[in-house]
C-alpha cells in the first residue's frame, strides 16, 4: 500500500525531463527573428516633447519579443508604463485608433503586464487602456496574450 | 433561413452525413455513434441505428459517399470502419492504428480506398485494405511531427495529406501507399511525393509561435490550403503562383475549432464564437470578413432595467437572469460540413456543437 502522506514535493518534478522526445519549441525560429529592444534616451526624449504617441509606438515596434534576457526585458517594460501612464486618459482613444493589429496585440500584452506590477493608480490608467485597445482588438488580442509564447 | 435541431442536451462533437445527406451519424460525446434517418414530412428525426463498439469518447466520424462505409475513432486508440450489410445493419471492422494514445480526427481519402487518423502520440495513420490478407493495414507518419495531430485533410489528388499540430505548426505530408498506388500525381506544393510521410511544405502558425492548430482544409482545386488557430487567427497557404506564400489575418473574436472552403475563394470558420463567419479570399491571398452567417438578434427587450427586475421579482419570485447568447449555438461549434452544393460551391452548410444542436445554414451565394 502506499502512504499517504502530505508531502506535495512530487507534484513539482518536471516527469517530462526523463520523456527522451518531449517537444521543445524550435530554435531556429527564435534566432530568425532580430533581437530589438527600444532606445530608452530616444523615446525618453519624445515624451518630454510631449509627443507620447510617437514613443509608444516606437516602444511597441521595438519590444523585446525574441531575447531571453530578463533584464532587457524588464527594462522595455518599465519604459513602455512609463509611456502608457504619462498619456492622458482623454488622449488615449484617438493613439489607439492609430495602431495597426500587430500593435494593438502587443500594447495588450503590456496592459496585462502592467497589471502585474501595481503602482499607485496605475492600474486605475491601465484600465482605460485596456477598454480602448478592446475595443479596437476585440476578444482576438485578449486571446493572443494568452496564447502567444513570444512576452513582453 | 436556418433549419436547428436538437438531439438532446448532450454535445454533439463530431458530425458526417450520408451521401444524399437523409442520414446523419453523430456522436454524443461518449462511445456510440448514433444514426438518425431525417422524415421531411414530419421534420423531424428517427433513430435509426446506434454503432456501439468504443470503449471511449468517439474524437471523429468520417462517411465515404462512393462507397457508402463510415469510419470513426476514439479515444481507445482504435479505428472502425463500418460497412452496411443488405438487411441494414452496420456491422465493423477493426482496424488497428498501432498508437499509444488517443485517436483526435480521420479522414477518407478522396477516392475512398484508404484514410488517415491522427493521433496523441505524434503519429499519423495511414489506413489501406490489403485483400489478399482482408484486413486493413496501417502505415506511421512519425518523423517530423512534434505534438498531437488536432486535424488533417486530404488533397483532391487522393495523396497529399495536410495536418496541422499542436506544435504550432502546419505541415503538407506525401499520404502515398506504393502496394495500392501507382504513381504520384505532379502538385504545385512539391514532387517530393512519391514515399509515405516526405514532408512537402510546413508552415508555421506565427513569427511569435502562439496558437496551436485547431484544423486544416484544402480547396477544391488543392492549391490553397487554410487553417485557422488558437490565437483567434486564419491563414491560407496559396500555391496557385508557384511557391506557396502565406497570409495570415488576426481576427477579433475568440479562436475558431472549424474551417472550411465553400467555394475557390470562401471560407467559412466557427468556434468559439459560436458564429460562423464567411471570410473571403482574394487573387492577392488578401482574407477579409464577409460577413456573419448568423444574423439573430437578441430578443427585444432583454436588456437590464430596473422596472423589469423588480416585476419579475414580484410575479416569479425570482430574478430573471438572461444567460441565453445571441447567436442561434449556444456554445462552441466544433465541426462543418457542407450539406448540399452546385458546381462545387456549398450552398448549405451544417454545423454541430457543444450545445447538442445541428443547425443548417443557407448561403447567400450572392454575397461573395
Amino acid at each position: 500500500m502506499a502512504k499517504n502522506t502530505s508531502s506535495t514535493a512530487f507534484r513539482k518534478i518536471d516527469v517530462d525531463q526523463y520523456n527522451e522526445d518531449n517537444f521543445k519549441v524550435d530554435e531556429t525560429m527564435e534566432s530568425l527573428t532580430p533581437s530589438s529592444f527600444p532606445d530608452e534616451a530616444e523615446i525618453i526624449s519624445l515624451i518630454s516633447l510631449g509627443k507620447s504617441d510617437e514613443a509608444l509606438i516606437n516602444a511597441l515596434k521595438n519590444a523585446p519579443f525574441s531575447t531571453k534576457n530578463p533584464q532587457i526585458k524588464e527594462k522595455a517594460l518599465r519604459l513602455t508604463l512609463k509611456v502608457l501612464l504619462s498619456i492622458k486618459p482623454s488622449q488615449i482613444e484617438e493613439i489607439v485608433s492609430r495602431l495597426d493589429v500587430e500593435q494593438i496585440d502587443t500594447l495588450m500584452k503590456y496592459i496585462y503586464k502592467g497589471f502585474e506590477i501595481p503602482s499607485d493608480g496605475s492600474s486605475a490608467h491601465l484600465l482605460v487602456w485596456h477598454e480602448k485597445a478592446f475595443a479596437v482588438g476585440g476578444l482576438g488580442c485578449i486571446i493572443r496574450v494568452l496564447t502567444d509564447n513570444k512576452r513582453v | 433561413m436556418v433549419e436547428k435541431y436538437s438531439f438532446g442536451i448532450d454535445p454533439i462533437p463530431y458530425h458526417a452525413w450520408n451521401n444524399n445527406k437523409q442520414q446523419i451519424a453523430v456522436t454524443p460525446n461518449n462511445q456510440e455513434i448514433r444514426i438518425y434517418q431525417q422524415e421531411r414530412n414530419v421534420n423531424d428525426w428517427t433513430l435509426r441505428d446506434i454503432l456501439n463498439k468504443h470503449d471511449l469518447r468517439v474524437t471523429g466520424i468520417d462517411w465515404a459517399p462512393k462507397t457508402n462505409r463510415i469510419v470513426t475513432c476514439s479515444e481507445d486508440r482504435d479505428a472502425y470502419v463500418w460497412k452496411q450489410g443488405s438487411d441494414k445493419k452496420w456491422t465493423p471492422t477493426q482496424v488497428l492504428l498501432r498508437i499509444n494514445r488517443a485517436a483526435t480526427c480521420v479522414k477518407w481519402s478522396p477516392d475512398e480506398n484508404k484514410f488517415a487518423a491522427g493521433s496523441g502520440a505524434r503519429i499519423i495513420s495511414v489506413c489501406y485494405f490489403e485483400q489478399a490478407n482482408d484486413w486493413w493495414v496501417s502505415k506511421h507518419i512519425k518523423k517530423p511531427i512534434k505534438s498531437t495531430v488536432n486535424s488533417i485533410d486530404w488533397h483532391p489528388n487522393n495523396v497529399l495529406l495536410a495536418a496541422g499540430c499542436c506544435d504550432f505548426k502546419v505541415k503538407i505530408f506525401s499520404g502515398f501507399i506504393k502496394e495500392i498506388e501507382e504513381n504520384f500525381p505532379i502538385t504545385a506544393w512539391g514532387n517530393k511525393g512519391n514515399t509515405l510521410g516526405n514532408v512537402l511544405c510546413e508552415f508555421t502558425n506565427s513569427p511569435y509561435i502562439g496558437g496551436w492548430i485547431h484544423c486544416v482544409s484544402f480547396s477544391n482545386d488543392g492549391n490553397r490550403l487554410c487553417w485557422v488557430a488558437h490565437d483567434s487567427s486564419i491563414s491560407v497557404a496559396d500555391v496557385s503562383h508557384g511557391s506557396p506564400v502565406v497570409f495570415k489575418l488576426r481576427t477579433d473574436t475568440l479562436p475558431f475549432l472549424s474551417c472550411l472552403w465553400i467555394n475557390h475563394n470562401a471560407i467559412v470558420a466557427a468556434g468559439h464564437g459560436c458564429c460562423p463567419m464567411l471570410y473571403s479570399v482574394d487573387a492577392n491571398n488578401q482574407i477579409r470578413l464577409v460577413c456573419k452567417l448568423d444574423r439573430s438578434q437578441k430578443k427585444e427587450g432583454s436588456g437590464l432595467s430596473a422596472m423589469r427586475k423588480f416585476q419579475s421579482l414580484d410575479r416569479q419570485a425570482k430574478i430573471d437572469n438572461d444567460t441565453m447568447l445571441e447567436t442561434i449555438h449556444q456554445n462552441s461549434i466544433k465541426s462543418i460540413q457542407i450539406y448540399s452544393s452546385i458546381n462545387s460551391t456549398a450552398t448549405k452548410l451544417s454545423t454541430t456543437g457543444l450545445d447538442g444542436q445541428l443547425v443548417i445554414w443557407n448561403l447567400n451565394v450572392n454575397v461573395y
